[in-house]
């Protein structure tokens, strides 16, 4: 065990992460990360197929992003989630199966085949939802953590969002409102550098999303959104103060989506020099290497873990296939509570 | 092919919808210097349905405006300008999202020359993609026709042909009060013959797309071409049906629609907003307040979108709205008085 030795003699260099967590909380993070980024592969696949229709927004790139700060959350803690929502969902503990039949229009979805991709949620584990509107979920998480709060339940409430959506007037709303009510919400925003085809320059007065946090005297920090532990450890002091009543915090993670911003993207407003830049920096390769110099896992346990992920894709897929679905004279279901006679 | 808006000695050219669209913006800006393109992504990226195309290329960023995600700033930006000499044309990337706008459209630009006693004026032209059919689900399939139908002050169109498309956009920025544009996603690809140059389509006429004797149906944009194609089967059993594309939803055209009904003496009403307080019940009530009721020989019947928010599942959505097979059966029913 010279390595165990090693690392707790320079415990004090080690990243956040490798410190605060354990290994197989560590492990299982990667193996999500993995899911996340086969998930989103096999649904891009099964796009390219015809299997599923409509259009989708891939996170590909950010996994790191929605993996580390879902790492502290309980089923009790909520997270609201975008467009771009696969990977939320996946780290908040959702099944690729039950989203595979969602994106394949099943009775068996998250959502019964109704909402698809843009509107992946999974109740249970408290992911309250993808949104179809930038923006929409600001002020529904500022809600969930009111209720958190006059409940006197401890949990708190994530709010992804985009680089974008910070110019919606809801975001401004919602923070103003966090804040003066102390409320235990974290706004997360995950800034990919372009909202659509408009960068962060060419829209936002502030260079950092962060640094809207001052006008609503709340913490706000901004982190390499790639880096796992980084973005972990700002979570964690977030998550701290909101659970101690001391009320909101704005996180920035900086991070880059791979691919084109939905299905119908040239990439006209972008170089291949830009985006080849940050696929040298994966953030799955990089948590993996990561965990691997610090022996929380070899090179052969890791790939382990990604073949685990695989074959949970393959079999979400086939579930998914297997899956009947939604009944056509049910198009007026759900829009009401059903009252039973 | 379109009788009100193409003048026989005018050349045309087959181009899409969209193109057409675009066509007119690019006239517009080439005639008026006060005219500039506001909206989401409608530069480098070319508009989320590529409308404005390559518009920010030959006219620069001055005028062919990216604005952040920002769709009530936006708006309210757009009334400002309009109020003060320019006259912008600002598109909504889905229609859905002039929700988070209604506080501009609705109350200031729609009041706005009313509250000030005919003082000031707000000319300008909201563009909106809408309608369901792309897989996109609640939150982008919507049709809010009858929304802003329902607000005097406003002027609303729907175009169904790629003619119609350019004429009543520049129809709409000749107009000196706010024009909403609904554009029907499923149609941008569609191309026919339209006429060069600058011309413009009437706001608030409709328009006979076929004529016929024995059932009036009144549709509009996408439904218009389900009519006619449920018309064409109706014909093979000797119905002749009289398909009118509504276009105006705000003026609606009441001549043409009760000329027809008096002829016809029966009328459905196919739109694809939710059935309930929706265009038809207007059309309906018109009718049945007009000279025309007494010539009806069957009870009017209504075609609308379902009571339900657009669902993903492709067969669920395309059970939501009414499609070719359900018209053709209504107007059976509605010639044999089975209704
Ligand atoms: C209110 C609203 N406006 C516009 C859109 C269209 N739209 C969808 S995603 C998007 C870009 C969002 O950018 P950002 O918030 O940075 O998120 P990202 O896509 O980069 O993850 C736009 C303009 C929308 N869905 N809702
Ligand atoms: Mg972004």
């Amino acid at each position: 065990m010279t390595m165990k030795d090693k690392v707790e003699t320079a415990q004090d260099n080690l990243p956040f992460a490798i410190r605060h967590f354990s290994p197989d909380a560590l492990r299982a993070a990667l193996k999500k990360m993995y899911l996340i980024r086969l998930f989103e592969e096999g649904a891009e696949d099964s796009y390219t197929r015809g299997l599923i229709h409509g259009t989708m927004h891939l996170s590909i790139g950010q996994e790191a992003s929605a993996v580390a700060t879902c790492m502290e959350l309980t089923d009790a803690d909520k997270i609201t989630s975008t467009h771009r929502g696969h990977g939320h969902c996946i780290a908040k503990g959702a099944e690729v199966g039950r989203m595979f039949a969602e994106f394949f229009g099943k009775e068996t979805g998250y959502c019964h085949g109704r909402g698809g991709s843009m509107h992946i949620a999974d109740v249970k584990t408290g992911n309250l939802g993808a949104n179809g509107i930038v923006g929409g979920g600001l002020p529904i998480a500022v809600g969930a953590a009111l209720t958190a709060k006059r409940l006197g339940r401890d949990d708190v409430t994530i709010c992804f969002f985009g680089d974008g959506a910070n110019n919606e007037g809801a975001f401004h709303e919602a923070l103003n409102m966090a804040s003066v009510w102390k409320l235990p919400v974290i706004f997360v925003c995950e800034n990919n550098k372009y909202g659509m085809s408009t960068s962060i320059e060419r829209s936002t007065a502030v260079r950092y999303i962060a640094d809207r946090a001052v006008a609503y005297s709340m913490p706000g920090e901004t982190v390499d959104g790639n880096d796992f532990s980084a973005v972990a450890e700002a979570m964690h002091r977030a998550i701290a103060r909101a659970r101690a009543g001391e009320g909101p915090s704005l996180v920035e993670n900086l991070t880059y989506r791979w691919r084109g911003h939905s299905k119908s993207d040239r990439n006209r407003y972008r170089t291949k020099d830009e985006i080849e830049s940050w696929m040298a920096r994966d953030p799955i390769a990089r948590f993996r290497a990561d965990l691997i110099t610090h022996g929380i896992l070899n090179d052969e346990s890791a790939t382990a873990l990604q073949q685990a992920a695989e074959a949970d894709v393959a079999q979400g897929i086939e579930f998914a296939k297997a899956s009947p679905a939604p009944q056509i004279t049910e198009v007026t279901k759900f829009v009401h509570a059903e009252v039973s006679a | 092919m379109n009788a009100q808006t193409a003048i026989p000695e005018v050349k045309t050219r087959e181009m899409s919808y969209a193109e057409a669209i675009r066509d007119a913006m690019a006239i517009a800006l080439e005639r008026d210097p006060t005219v500039i393109l506001m909206g989401e992504d409608i530069g480098v990226y070319g508009g989320a349905f590529q409308v404005t195309g390559d518009l920010v290329e030959r006219f620069g960023t001055d005028r062919v405006m990216d604005t952040p995600i920002s769709e009530l700033g936006g708006a309210g930006v757009a009334v400002g300008a309009a109020l003060t000499g320019l006259k912008p044309i600002f598109e909504f990337q889905f229609s859905d999202f002039a929700a988070l706008a209604m506080e501009q459209i609705v109350n200031q630009a729609a009041k706005m020359r009313y509250m000030l006693g005919g003082e000031a004026a707000v000319p300008l032209v909201f563009r909106m993609p809408a309608g369901s059919g792309t897989g996109a689900a609640a939150q982008h399939s919507q049709s809010f026709e009858a929304w802003f139908g329902h607000v005097p002050g406003l002027k609303v169109v729907q175009p169904s042909t790629p003619a119609d498309a350019k004429g009543l956009l520049l129809a709409a920025l000749e107009d000196p009060d706010p024009v909403i544009i609904f554009e029907h996603k499923l149609l941008y690809k569609m191309k026919a013959q339209v006429p060069e140059g600058y011309y413009t389509t009437p706001i608030g006429k409709a328009q006979i797309m076929r004529p016929g004797r024995d059932v009036t149906i009144v549709a509009s944009a996408i439904m218009v071409h389900r009519a006619l194609e449920a018309a064409e089967k109706l014909a093979k059993d000797g119905i002749d049906a009289e398909v009118i594309d509504l276009r105006s939803v705000r003026p609606i055209d009441r001549d043409t629609i009760i000329a027809s009904v008096r002829k016809t003496g029966r009328l459905l009403c196919v739109y694809e907003g939710v059935r309930t307080l929706g265009v038809g019940a207007e059309i309906s009530a018109m009718i049945a307040e007009s000279e025309a009721f007494d010539y009806l020989d069957a009870p009017i019947l209504r075609l609308g979108g379902a009571e339900a928010p657009i669902p993903y599942n492709p067969d669920l959505e395309r059970a939501a709205v009414p499609q070719a097979p359900a018209i053709e059966a209504a107007a059976r029913q509605l010639v044999r008085r089975e209704v």
